[in-house]
């Protein structure tokens, strides 16, 4: 840095330095860029689908992908392309919910036993390591196979193992800046213990969280989608890629592919783009970056 | 001929904001057997020259011109193949953190040994007595048993020798020392010192030491460079260069280092220099610490960090208390800060035993804003993700009662009270200077208008003129504000400019307590005499006010960050 450049106005310095983020790092700018399309097809999806996804219509059954059906028919006539798109809605708000849930709930947990340690630390540990050691798939399986099959149980199933991830990443973070200077100052300054641990120690722990955030929001999807799957949740006809996936499998040995490979790739290319984004969040919500 | 010649060295950093030149043309020679100090302050390009030569530059750093030379051999051309080979058996290194420079989780004898057998000095069968003998050579005792020390169980001074043990391993015939005391108390940086300066001659090394510290420079060197901003500025002697510095910035440089017989005020440039405040009188106690003791948990039963320790700060009094590393000061100033709870005895402030209350609670005391404290490490102690006007809003939100643009107003005023420009208070910490960095710290301690003040070795980590400027800065803010001083400080030196009175502690007790004119000239104690002689003091200074130069104009407001490449 060069002193001229450190005194010039840095007033929008978090647009200035998004765009910075995204021009440095061209992966970056390509998941981004495929977080709009994910984005869009969800919020419009149901607007801009070519055809209705409900609308059977058995005289074209089984259509190959052609110029009228971009991703071909399904066994009842329905477009495959209009379903994959209007399934991004349900499959992001699981997703979303989930990943919104176990953060939270996660942070606040990690949090705790990161600051002040102790029994709290020793309780909350135990109770999340307990929850690691079941394969964590399985461990959905059965928590919507006892709390019931519906849309929701989904999200508290995916977010229950998704909540360990969290806490472990929450509690280190929080744990080496405990003694930090800062935080002593904090104290000095007249906060209580928990608010420097909410607003001058917490908000240290977002960066490494947005990675954490991005990877786990493939995870939710996929974790929701296989779900679908195994045929729990999400009830057909409604359009999920899980359940998208699994109807398609049927087809495939009879040469009728495009019913499994779309919602596939679909899934495949959010899972991706999601990966992707870890790294650029990082570097957008850590002010060091911003020299 | 030289054994190391540089010449028109150039080295430039690629950056977001674009390239910044490290080092511009720097010209050195060291010949055999002759050891050089380049001395400067950081972001000067000291550190950087030396990566240069050993072509370990970080990435994005690239040599652009100029060269240089060792025993023949072309450093900017030569294969990383031939680089690799002079790295270690001919130009050793020392670098600034022993703990960092060494493997955390490999016996210290271990380490020693890979070295000797990566570099054919040692054969299987006798690498362990070899390892033995070098440790030996660094004068560690009980070397057979230390073999079998981890790092984490030798102290900072001993993990320096085991690496000063390892550079000298291959028998290099040039060594460069990157800071190597930076970190160290003052009598185990003089005994690393004194060994390195020792097997130097024993050795017949050539040598290269880099410091900020131009005592450190003076007594161990027969060469001194000074460098700034990437440009070697001057050299020479050691006594040359103290006696008659030529340069405006050496000049600056010798008058900022604190050392005997000079107040405070006479650290800086005669030209930004102003009269001293006028001296309050010395009144009532205003804390008086009795027979405080804390104790902790260890391995064999509770171990005493502070025991029975009993001291006063009157009204008006700045009162130091000095030590080194693990002599309970620190742990004392957090107690009587009410970060800590002592095991026992009290804490009178201003009559009140504040230690009834506990540490946990006290945040939400009213006496709260009558005790504040400015933390050792500015950097630390600023929240990354807050703006330096958020951090010195932060007491006036919880323990002022100023709201709105009343509280906007002060924080603007308390950056002009400790000369920190308006323009940079919606800057992060990691965009300030580290001397700007240090002035937030202040103004926040200073926000609620303390009674007393605890200053933990505030300038520890500043550069000299930069520590000048603050030091003078405190002594005005206690004047105008009517505030008392716990100065805590390992450096005589500094803690004499600025106290009334001197607390030595060693191993939790107060050794030795009395006024600072009296400690510094005849120490009661040994303790505090081995203190005093370990701190290396440059020459006399020879003809006493300098010429104004132009250069100083600027150094009330601390200079702009540089890109802090070493």
């Amino acid at each position: 840095m060069t002193d001229a450049a450190l005194d010039r106005p840095r007033r929008s310095g978090t647009l200035q330095h998004i765009a910075y983020v995204l021009r440095d790092n061209p992966v970056t700018l390509l998941a981004f860029a495929m977080l709009g399309v994910i984005l869009f097809a969800g919020v419009f999806g149901p607007l801009v689908a070519p055809y209705d996804p409900f609308a059977s219509d058995a005289s074209k059954a089984l259509q190959p992908p052609s110029w009228e059906h971009w991703f071909g028919t399904d066994n009842l006539g329905r477009d495959v392309f209009s379903r994959v798109l209007v399934a991004t809605r349900l499959d992001l708000a699981i997703s979303v919910a989930a990943v919104a849930l176990s953060f939270v709930v996660g942070s606040a947990l990690g949090a705790a036993a990161g600051y002040w340690g102790g029994w709290i630390d020793r309780l909350f540990s135990r109770l999340l390591d307990t929850v690691m050691a079941f394969p964590l798939f399985v461990l959905a399986m059965g928590i919507v196979a006892a709390l019931g099959n519906s849309v929701e149980n989904i999200v508290y199933a995916t977010a229950i193992i998704n909540t360990p991830f969290y806490a472990r990443v929450v509690r280190a973070e929080v744990n080496i800046r405990r003694e930090a200077g800062f935080a002593l100052a904090a104290k000095l300054s007249g906060n209580s213990d928990l608010r420097v641990l909410a607003v001058h120690i917490f908000p240290n722990a977002l960066p490494p969280m947005m990675v954490q955030i991005s990877l786990n929001m493939g995870w939710a999807i996929l974790n929701a989608a296989g779900l679908s799957f195994i045929g729990l949740g999400v009830q057909p006809p409604t359009p999920e890629w899980g359940i998208m996936v699994a109807e398609g499998a049927n087809y495939i040995v009879s040469g009728e592919w495009w019913l499994a490979l779309f919602p596939g790739l679909a899934l495949m290319l959010a899972v991706f783009t999601f990966n992707l984004l870890g790294d650029g969040l990082r570097d957008i919500v850590d002010p060091r970056m911003r020299t | 001929m030289a054994l190391l010649g540089i010449r028109d060295l150039a080295v430039s950093f690629r950056t977001r904001r674009g390239t910044v030149e490290a080092v511009r043309g720097v010209s050195l020679e060291v010949g055999r057997g002759e050891t050089l100090a380049i001395v400067g302050e950081s972001g000067s390009g000291k550190s950087v020259t030396s990566y240069a030569l050993m072509r370990i530059l970080d990435a994005g750093g690239t040599i652009k011109a100029g060269e240089a030379v060792y025993g023949g051999v072309d450093l900017r051309r030569a294969s990383e193949r031939e680089m690799s080979d002079i790295r270690g058996r001919e130009i050793s290194m020392i670098f600034q953190n022993p703990r960092a420079a060494l493997n955390p989780i490999r016996k210290v004898g271990r380490q020693l040994e890979d070295v000797l057998l990566r570099h054919g000095r040692a054969t299987r069968q006798d690498a362990k007595a070899r390892a033995i003998e070098a440790m030996e050579a660094v004068r560690i005792r009980d070397a057979a048993q230390r073999y079998h020390a981890y790092p984490f169980e030798l102290s900072g001074g001993m993990c320096q020798r085991i690496v000063i043990a390892l550079a000298l391993a291959c028998e290099p015939k040039l060594l460069i020392a990157d800071e190597p005391t930076t970190g160290l108390d003052v009598t185990t940086q003089k005994a690393v010192m004194d060994l390195v300066a020792e097997l130097i001659r024993e050795r017949h090394l050539s040598a290269v030491l880099i410091t900020h510290d131009l005592g450190l420079a003076a007594a161990y060197s027969d060469r001194v460079a000074v460098m700034r901003h990437g440009e070697v500025v001057e050299r020479g002697t050691a006594e040359e260069l103290f006696a008659r510095p030529r340069h405006p910035y050496t000049r600056k440089l010798v008058a900022a280092t604190p050392r005997e017989g000079v107040g405070v005020r006479e650290l800086l440039p005669p030209e930004v220099r102003t009269p001293p405040p006028p001296a309050r009188p010395i009144g009532a106690p205003l804390l008086q610490v009795r027979e405080l003791v804390r104790s902790f948990p260890g391995k064999q039963g509770s171990v005493k960090a502070v025991d029975r320790v009993s001291f006063e700060v009157c009204d008006a009094e700045s009162v130091g208390l000095v030590g080194e590393s693990g002599c309970g000061k620190s742990t004392t100033s957090a107690m009587i800060v009410r970060l800590l709870d002592p095991t026992s005895g009290q804490i009178l402030f201003e009559g009140e035993d504040i230690a009834a209350t506990p540490a946990k609670r006290f945040p939400r005391d009213p006496r709260r804003a009558r005790l504040q404290m400015v933390f050792q490490d500015a950097t630390d102690s600023l929240n990354p993700r807050w703006t330096a006007r958020a951090c010195i809003a932060d007491p006036l939100a919880r323990l002022g009662d100023l709201s709105g643009s009343a509280r906007r107003d002060r924080v603007e005023e308390l950056a002009d009270l400790v000369g920190l420009p308006r323009e940079l208070l919606d800057r992060f910490p990691h965009q300030l200077s580290g001397g700007q960095k240090a002035r937030v710290g202040i103004a926040r301690a200073v926000a609620l208008e303390p009674k007393l003040l605890i200053l933990d070795e505030p300038t520890a980590a500043l550069d000299v003129s930069i520590q000048a400027t603050v030091l003078n800065l405190l002594v005005d803010l206690k004047a105008r504000l009517g505030m008392s001083y716990l100065f805590v400080s390992h450096d005589l030196h500094v803690v004499r400019l600025l106290c009334d009175r001197i607390v030595v502690m060693r191993a939790g007790r107060i050794v030795e307590q009395g006024p600072t004119d009296r400690v510094m000239s005849a120490p009661e104690s040994d303790y505090t005499r081995s203190l005093l002689d370990a701190v290396p003091v440059p020459p006399a200074q020879g003809a006493e006010a300098p010429a104004p130069d132009p250069d100083t104009g600027q150094a009330q407001g601390a200079p702009p960050p540089r890109a802090a490449a070493s």
